[in-house]
């Protein structure tokens, strides 16, 4: 009897708190709306008359500039990675590996990469999804296609090209970055290279069930919460000064300086873009202003987008993470397909727009 | 006695991981062993698929995030043998 009371209890509490979260959520909504859109008058007042600066002058335009991009991105990351994060809560690797398993390459080459957009990833946790994955007898090629859709295809960068560039941009990103992981994981399976995966991994038979969690709506929202103050914080610097830079340039480098270099007549300039992008490992919320204001001055839209995939997406400390695993055959061959297929989307990109 | 066991290879989150469970379990006054288990094989034979995980009494809790200091306190709570 006590313990039927008690369950009530619990569960009428439950109800009360998560009645209360919801209404956290409505209040921060509105008062999200409300900031989005007093954010453009007020940058305008800042620049022009507080500071009492000339609408047509070049500093007055950049700091207009500024104070307008930098809250406005920083609202869209914090409600954007919110929505995103509920989202993922419903997917975790564990659960893609039970989608993933018994499926054909081709068909599980383009599952595994969409997959890699909504499940929850961190680089330093590629070598467990890894051998999971494996273990489950999923391929090897389906694997990869999950492993580089992933960390490219990440919400950050995906806000900020919406927030500074418009849907359509995000939206090539994101249909550039699938066709990348589904083409470069197929090339890899077809491959045969499980020879070239380290021997223990094959070893590694778990005995333990996976593990699983319900979650309630209370729990979902406040993880995702916990991942709006963890993103945010870890970004915001990054964003404001990537900004910055973005404005400078905007201001004072000459339109069409870029044209030479890396502008479409230059074939060379994916290729170069994409090795130069290898070594250079910067986190998405500092790339993207200054790759946008790269853009303005004369890139080419191919170039800009193959630059960043080759930052975000082939990393040098990822390799180091994945060497744990992959013999280095297999891990040049990987680095080596993706950068190939990022150069021929590029280039692709700059032949058609 | 409880057996606490971190797993993870050295990434960020682990290291906050396991100073977030040592707070906790010298707040409780609890009487415990914290060990790192940081090699891979091992890490796999609890079957989880992203890290820092928290296993406690051989029962893996949590997997690829840092609970928060309540929650811990509640897993550590839970494993004890009842008296």
């Amino acid at each position: 009897m006590s313990e039927i009371t008690q369950r009530i209890s619990d569960s009428s509490r439950t109800l009360v708190s998560s009645r209360r979260s919801l209404l956290y959520v409505g209040i921060a909504a509105v008062l999200w709306l409300v900031a989005y859109n007093i954010i453009q008058p007020l940058a305008d007042w800042l620049a022009y008359t507080a500071l009492g600066l000339a609408a047509d002058s070049r500093l007055g335009e950049a700091l207009a500039f500024f104070f307008y991009d930098v809250p406005k991105i920083l609202l869209l990351l914090a409600g954007m990675v919110f929505l995103i994060s509920i989202v993922r809560t419903f997917f975790s690797p564990e659960r893609t590996r039970a989608l993933l398993g018994g499926k054909r390459e081709g068909v599980g080459n383009v599952i595994a990469a969409c997959l890699g957009i909504v499940t929850p990833f961190c680089s330093c946790s590629a070598v467990p999804l890894f051998i999971g994955f494996v273990e489950a007898g999923i391929p090897l090629g389906v694997t990869f296609s999950f492993l580089i859709a992933a960390p490219t295809i990440n919400e950050v960068a995906v806000i900020m090209l919406f927030g500074l560039f418009g849907w359509q941009i995000a939206a090539l990103y994101i249909v550039s970055g699938l066709v990348i992981a589904i083409a470069a994981g197929f090339v890899m399976g077809r491959l045969k290279l499980e020879r070239h995966v380290e021997d223990f991994v094959w070893k590694i038979h778990s005995e333990n069930a996976a593990h699983t969690e319900s979650l309630t709506w209370n729990e979902r929202i406040e993880r995702a919460w916990q991942s709006v103050r963890e993103i945010v914080g870890k970004v915001w610097l990054y964003v404001v000064v990537g900004i910055a830079i973005g404005a400078g340039i905007h201001g004072y480098v000459p339109e069409s300086a870029l044209v030479d270099i890396m502008g479409k007549d230059a074939w060379w300039s994916v290729p170069a873009a994409v090795l130069l992008g290898v070594p250079l490992y910067s986190n998405a919320a500092g790339m993207v202003p200054i790759v946008g204001v790269l853009v303005e001055k004369g890139a080419s839209l191919g170039t800009a987008l193959a630059f960043m995939m080759s930052v975000i997406g082939l990393s040098l400390p990822e390799a180091v993470i994945l060497r744990r695993v992959l013999k280095l055959p297999l891990l040049i061959t990987y680095f080596g397909v993706v950068a190939v297929a990022i150069i021929m989307i590029g280039t692709f990109f700059n032949w058609v727009l | 006695m409880l057996t606490i066991k971190i797993l993870g290879s050295g990434c960020a989150n682990c290291k906050k991981l396991e100073a977030v469970t040592r707070q906790v379990v010298t707040n409780l006054q609890l009487d415990a062993e914290i060990i790192k288990v940081t090699e891979y094989p091992d890490i796999m034979a609890y079957n989880i698929m992203s890290t820092p995980g928290l296993v406690i009494n051989e029962r893996l809790v949590s997997a690829g995030r840092i609970p928060s200091p309540n929650e811990i306190a509640a897993f550590l709570t839970n494993a004890q043998p009842a008296n």
